[in-house]
C-alpha cells in the first residue's frame, strides 16, 4: 500500500517474559535498598545503579559478546528498557550510551577503540553525551560549525555545544564536528563524528538550569581541544550517512512515551476503586492510547530486530508518543479529585509531587531528540510530500 | 498473521467491482449484485464459518484482515455482517446457509425472545442491511438460555432507515416470525456479540482511515495553489504527518483487537480490554483522521461528487456503532481503576 506506513504486529517471545520478572525483581530490590525511590526525581545513585545493572548484563544487551555485550535482542532490549522507565529507575549513566553512543561506536568506530570503550559502557562505568546542538545550529543539525582542524596525529576542536545533557557527569561525548565546509550539492556535507574524552585539556563545561530547578543540560566550550586520529568516528566529512539508522533507535522507545507515566499512576491511586464517570473515561482513554502507542513502539522494535530502517515509522512513534506523555500531566490534573485539607502534606502527596513534576518537564518532551516539527517533515517525506 | 492469498482477492473484487459509482448506486438503494455475486464465489463472506457447517473454515485473522481491506473501498454490501452472522451460527454449531445476513440485536439493552416451538418476539433498531439480507442471525434467550437463531428475512417486518454512512440501518420486529434454527450458545449475548463486532468495525475503520490518508497525500500533491501543489506547504504537511500517526494508530489498535480475539476467545477480560482500547483509539483516529482530510481537500472533498465522504461518512457512522468512544473508555476506565494504580503498568504490558 503506497503511503501507509508498516507497523507489523509482534508478539513477545517467552524468554522476554523471564526476563521481564528478573527485571522487576531486581528493581523491587533496588527500591527496598534505597537506591533510588519511584516517587523522586531521577538521578540519585545514577552512577552506583549503572554499575549494577552492567554486572546484571543490561547494558549493551543487543552487542557483540567479543565488545562486552551480551549478544541478546532488541526486544530482550526493549523489555529492560521499559521497566526501568516505568519504574522511574535512575538509569541517566548509561541510558545515552546504551542507547546510542554505544552502537554508533560499534558500527563506525575504530577497532583498538571499541575494544577499549564498549565493554567498559557495558560494566556501566562510563557516561555518555551527544554533542549535536550549538547556539546556531538546533534542529538545523547540519549547520554545526565548532570546527575540528587537522594537525598532527590527530585534530584540534575550537567552538562551542549546547544544550548538552549530562556533559558535566560524561566521561565521553559524541561530536559532531565542521572538518570542512558544506558544498553547493550538499548542504549536509562536511562533518565528521569524533569520539571526546571530556577529559580533555581545553574543555570548558558550564551549567544550564532548566526551569523544573535541576542541572541536566550544559555549554560546552572547545579551545585547542585535541582529539586524536584513532577518535574519529567513521568518514571524514560524510558523517550525514551515518545518521538515519541512529535515529530509527533514538525515536521509538519507550522513552518517548513513558516520561509522564507516573501522573496517572497516581491519579489511579487517588481516585481509588470507584472512579466517577467522568474520571472512568478519561483514565480509559489515556490507557487506551498509551497501550496503542507501546503496541507501536514494539512494532518498531520488531522491525529493528528484523534488520529493518523504520525511520519513518519511528518517527510516528516520537511524535505520537511525545505529545500523548506531554498532553498527559494537564489531562490528570482536570480528572484529579479536589486535594484539599484530608490529604497528606505536599511533600509526602505522591500524586502533588508526580504531577508538578511532569507539568514541569511537559515542554520539553516534544523539543528534544528531534522537534515535533522536525518529526512531521520527516513523516512528510516518508508520504511523499517533499 | 493474515493469509495474504485471502486478502489478495478481496483486493482484486473490490477493485474490479466495487467502484465509486457502485457506492453512490447502493446508496441510492440498487443491490451491488456483481460484487456480491464475485465475493459469494471466493468464500469470502463464510469465512469465519467451518467447512462442516458450510463454510470457508478459515482463520479469524483472516476475516478481519479481508474487512480492512472491504473498509478501505467503502465496500456497500454486508460483508462483515455476513462474516458475524456465520461466526455466530458456527458458535451455536447452525449450518451456515448462502447469500447476505446480518445480525440482530447490535444494541447491548437488545431483547429478543424466542419460545420453545421457534416462535420469535422483539424488536431490533439499527440492523445493518436488514433489507438486503435473506437471513439474520440472532443473539436470543429461549426461557432465560442464551441461544443463537437462524431467521429467514423475508417476512419480517423491516422499517428502512439510513445511517450517517448511506447503508441501511433498518429496524426489524421479529414479532411473530419463526426461526429456521436454534441452539444453545451460552457464552453469547448481545454484549459478547457488541465486543466482536466492534473488533469488525475497527478493521473497517482502519481501513477507510487508510483510505482517506491515501487520497489526501494525492490531492495534496496534484492541487496547485499559489504556484506550487499545496503538498509542499509545511501546514499541510504538518497535517498529514498527522493523520498518518492517526492512521497508524488506528491500524495498531485494530490488529490488537484481533488477535485477542483469536487467541483468547470471546469469554476472556484481555480480550475485552482490547476491544475497549481498539474501538476507543480507532474512533478517536477516525474523527480527528476526517477533520484532517476534510481540511486538506477543501471544498472539493465537502462535494457529494467527490469519494471522500464514501469514506468519512462510514468512519462517523462506525465509530457510533457497537459502543462509541465514551462508552468503551468509561468500561475500560474502570477495569484499570478496579485492578489499582499499582497494576496499571502490569495491565499495559499484559501478556508479554
Amino acid at each position: 500500500m503506497a503511503n501507509t506506513f508498516e507497523f507489523d504486529p509482534i508478539e513477545l517471545p517467552p524468554e522476554c517474559k523471564e526476563l521481564r520478572k528478573e527485571v522487576r525483581a531486581f528493581l523491587k530490590e533496588e527500591m527496598e535498598a534505597g537506591t533510588f525511590s519511584p516517587s523522586g526525581r531521577r538521578g540519585d545513585n545514577a552512577a552506583l545503579f549503572a554499575k549494577k545493572v552492567g554486572a546484571k548484563g543490561w547494558i549493551g544487551m543487543t552487542w557483540p559478546k567479543e565488545y562486552g555485550g551480551h549478544g541478546r535482542t532488541q526486544l530482550e532490549r526493549y523489555v529492560v528498557t521499559e521497566e526501568m522507565l516505568a519504574h522511574r529507575a535512575p538509569t541517566r549513566h548509561y541510558s545515552t550510551a546504551d542507547r546510542q553512543s554505544g552502537p554508533v561506536l560499534l558500527r563506525y568506530g575504530q577497532e583498538e577503540v571499541k575494544k577499549n570503550i564498549v565493554p567498559r559502557i557495558c560494566s556501566g562505568e562510563l557516561c555518555f553525551c551527544i554533542g549535536l546542538s550549538e547556539p546556531n545550529s538546533g534542529s538545523d543539525v547540519f549547520a554545526a560549525s565548532t570546527r575540528a582542524t587537522k594537525t598532527d596525529g590527530g585534530w584540534l576542536v575550537n567552538g562551542r555545544k549546547i544544550w548538552t545533557s549530562n556533559a558535566h557527569q560524561a566521561d565521553y561525548m559524541i561530536g559532531l564536528l565542521r572538518t570542512s565546509n558544506k558544498t553547493p550539492e550538499n548542504h549536509r556535507h562536511g562533518l565528521t563524528q569524533f569520539l571526546i574524552d571530556m577529559k580533555s585539556k581545553g574543555i570548558t563545561i558550564r551549567p544550564i538550569i532548566n526551569l523544573t530547578g535541576a542541572h541536566d543540560f550544559n555549554e560546552v566550550i572547545f579551545d585547542d581541544v585535541f582529539v586524536p586520529d584513532l577518535h574519529m568516528i567513521g568518514e571524514v566529512d560524510m558523517a550525514w550517512k551515518q545518521a538515519s539508522a541512529e535515529l530509527a533507535y533514538e525515536r521509538s522507545g519507550p522513552d518517548r512515551w513513558l516520561e509522564t507515566l507516573q501522573s496517572l499512576v497516581e491519579l489511579v491511586r487517588v481516585v481509588g476503586p470507584e472512579p466517577s464517570e467522568r474520571q472512568a473515561e478519561g483514565i480509559g482513554r489515556e490507557v487506551a492510547h498509551l497501550a496503542t502507542m507501546r503496541r507501536m513502539s514494539l512494532s518498531v522494535a520488531g522491525m529493528l530486530q528484523a534488520g529493518k530502517t523504520p525511520a519513518a515509522e519511528a518517527s510516528i512513534v516520537k511524535d505520537l508518543g511525545t505529545n500523548f506523555e506531554q498532553a498527559l500531566p494537564n489531562k490528570v490534573r482536570l480528572m484529579a479529585p479536589v486535594r484539599g485539607d484530608s490529604a497528606p502534606d505536599s511533600n509526602d502527596d505522591r500524586f502533588e509531587q508526580a504531577l508538578n513534576y511532569t507539568t514541569l518537564i511537559a515542554p520539553k518532551l516534544t523539543i528534544q531528540g528531534g522537534t515535533r516539527e522536525i518529526l512531521r517533515g520527516i513523516i512528510a517525506r516518508g508520504l511523499g510530500l517533499r | 498473521m493474515a493469509d495474504s492469498i485471502i486478502t489478495d482477492t478481496a483486493t482484486k473484487i473490490f477493485q474490479d467491482l466495487c467502484e465509486a459509482d457502485t457506492v453512490n448506486k447502493a446508496e441510492k438503494g440498487e443491490w451491488p449484485k456483481a460484487l456480491w455475486d464475485a465475493l459469494e464465489e471466493s468464500g469470502l463472506p463464510l469465512t469465519w464459518v467451518s467447512d462442516e457447517f458450510g463454510g470457508a473454515g478459515a482463520e479469524l485473522a483472516d476475516g478481519f484482515a479481508v474487512l480492512r481491506v472491504a473498509g478501505r473501498f467503502a465496500a456497500p454490501v454486508p460483508l462483515a455482517e455476513t462474516l458475524l452472522a456465520g461466526w455466530l451460527l458456527a458458535e451455536a454449531k447452525i449450518a451456515a446457509p448462502a447469500g447476505p445476513m446480518t445480525i440482530a440485536p447490535v444494541h447491548e439493552d437488545g431483547d429478543i425472545r424466542v419460545d420453545v416451538s421457534g416462535k420469535l418476539a422483539g424488536r431490533a433498531r439499527h440492523v445493518p442491511f436488514a433489507r438486503d439480507a435473506e437471513h439474520i442471525a440472532v443473539v436470543a434467550t429461549r426461557d432465560g438460555e442464551k441461544v443463537v437463531g437462524l431467521v429467514a428475512a423475508k417476512g419480517l417486518a423491516i422499517s428502512p432507515g439510513v445511517g450517517l454512512s448511506g447503508e441501511p440501518r433498518d429496524t426489524v420486529s421479529f414479532d411473530g416470525a419463526t426461526a429456521i434454527a436454534v441452539a444453545p450458545a451460552a457464552e453469547l449475548d448481545p454484549a459478547r456479540l457488541t465486543l466482536i463486532a466492534a473488533a469488525a468495525r475497527t478493521q473497517q475503520m482502519a481501513g477507510a482511515l487508510e483510505r482517506i490518508l491515501e487520497q489526501s497525500v494525492q490531492y495534496s500533491l496534484d492541487r496547485v495553489q499559489f504556484g506550487r501543489p499545496i503538498a509542499k506547504f509545511q501546514a499541510v504537511q504538518q497535517n498529514l504527518a498527522n493523520l498518518a500517526g492517526e492512521v497508524a494508530a488506528a491500524g495498531a489498535a485494530a490488529d490488537g483487537a484481533a488477535e485477542a480475539l483469536a487467541a483468547h476467545g470471546i469469554a476472556n477480560d484481555i480480550t475485552a480490554a482490547e476491544v475497549a482500547i481498539a474501538k476507543l483509539r480507532v474512533g478517536d483516529a477516525a474523527g480527528a483522521g476526517a477533520a484532517i482530510a476534510h481540511q486538506v481537500h477543501g471544498a472539493m472533498g465537502f462535494t457529494y461528487e467527490h469519494t471522500l465522504h464514501h469514506s468519512t461518512r462510514r468512519l462517523w457512522g462506525w465509530r457510533e456503532e457497537f459502543g462509541n468512544e465514551t462508552l468503551w473508555a468509561e468500561r475500560l476506565g474502570r477495569m484499570v481503576a478496579a485492578a489499582g494504580a499499582d497494576a496499571l503498568w502490569p495491565f499495559v504490558t499484559r501478556g508479554s
